[in-house]
């Protein structure tokens, strides 16, 4: 037995492989099974994952979730950012590219306004539960972009590290949220068409979020909204330290 | 070869990578700036040129297809390492931040995507079969 659990730690990434596909299958078994496949079963698989992960990190009290634990390392690899962003690239395969210009602008204008309007609620749920300093203000703001935005954005402006921490829970509650609840929604949000989720990938915010919230929804739609939500972190990176810092100044001192 | 397939995506993803960083210098926002969406424009834009000269069988087809399948579990491994922990510590204003700002941002959803001229649904699946029968 302790030979089998060193082979499994020393061979990380194909583990991660029959781990997940493990998951995958107990997942579609019991959308089958006790949803009669009205929860798609990627939906249940990520939330089999998010729950791994609080396991993870309630076990080595890390950050990384399951990852942490060594007989689960390649699970870091799988599903760290470069096979997260090649795989994405991969979905863009099926991309029509007509259906993918026809939305070009209002991926656009969603984009401003997911940047602009999480942050204005970032900024005044935080002033309400006095944090009436601009920096405060504006890291937790920022966090409510996206979890990424939220730590560069305090770094640049100089918050303390507990406001870090802070901003990245608001945005990774935030993803969490997008991932878990939008497949409920999908009918209210429209999202059934390439131009939909093109608006969503602007609005709802980071990759992550946006492309398993889609993958549970209708995996041809991940493309669309993934190429759109790329930009949302770079743009939130851009308005954080500068304008939406300064507006904040401006108006709390 | 299922080779070029997988190499023609690790150019395209490479290059697009490349591009966002180079972009996000040149504008000065310490983050890489679209690198996928880059990438992922580059790869359609490889598609339609070597489909019009012949030059992508079914093989090297396969190559990028796989990886574009490997997407949900690669995302089900990314869950599976979030920070949760830190995330239900956060307490309420993290909490009710991100709810309101994604309430706010679905309503915003919602009115955008029944304004302008409106995009035409997918046909329907049942399950992942169909998905492959219709590939």
């Amino acid at each position: 037995m302790e030979m089998f659990t060193k082979v499994l730690a020393q061979n990380g990434l194909v583990t991660a492989f029959a781990v997940v596909g493990i998951i995958t299958w107990f997942s579609a078994q019991m959308s089958r099974r006790l949803t009669m496949g009205r929860i798609q079963g990627s939906a249940i698989a990520i939330l089999i994952g998010l729950g791994l992960a609080y396991y993870g990190g309630v076990v080595t009290g890390k950050e990384k979730g399951l990852a942490d634990l060594s007989l689960f390392s390649g699970i870091g690899l799988m599903g760290g950012a470069m096979f997260r962003d090649f795989t994405i690239v991969a979905t863009a395969f099926e991309v029509q590219a007509s259906e993918a210009r026809r939305a070009g602008l209002i991926g656009v204008l969603a984009l401003f306004i997911g940047t602009v309007v999480p942050f204005i609620v970032g900024a005044t749920v935080a002033w309400s539960f006095g944090y009436r300093d601009p920096i405060a203000m504006t890291t937790i703001g920022a966090g409510a972009v996206t979890y990424i935005v939220g730590p560069v954005t305090g770094a640049a402006i100089g918050a303390s590290s507990d406001l870090m921490a802070l901003s990245i829970a608001t945005g990774v509650i935030k993803a969490i949220m997008v991932m878990v609840v939008t497949p409920y929604i999908a009918r209210f949000l429209g999202l059934n068409n390439p131009r939909s989720a093109m608006i969503f990938g602007g609005l709802a915010g980071t990759v992550s979020g946006v492309s398993a919230a889609l993958a549970a929804t209708d995996r041809r739609l991940v493309p669309y909204g993934a190429l759109v939500a790329t930009f949302h972190t770079g743009l939130g990176c851009l308005m954080g330290p500068s304008v939406l810092f300064l507006a904040t100044k401006y108006l709390f001192s | 070869m299922i080779i070029y397939g997988t190499a023609i995506l690790a150019a395209c993803y490479v290059i697009g990578i490349f591009l966002g960083d180079l972009l996000g210098v040149a504008i000065g926002a310490k983050a890489n700036v679209g690198g996928v969406g880059i990438a992922m424009i580059l790869l359609i834009v490889a598609k339609i040129y070597l489909e019009k000269y012949k030059m992508m069988p079914k093989a090297t087809e396969g190559g990028i297809n796989f990886w574009g399948a490997m997407y949900i579990p690669v995302v089900v491994a990314m869950a599976a390492q979030q920070n949760v922990v830190v995330a239900l510590r956060g307490g309420w204003v993290a909490v009710i931040s991100a709810a309101v700002a994604f309430a706010l941002c679905a309503c915003c959803i919602a009115v955008l995507s029944r304004t302008g001229n409106r995009g035409t649904p997918l046909p329907p699946i049942d399950t992942e079969i169909a998905i492959a029968i219709a590939r």
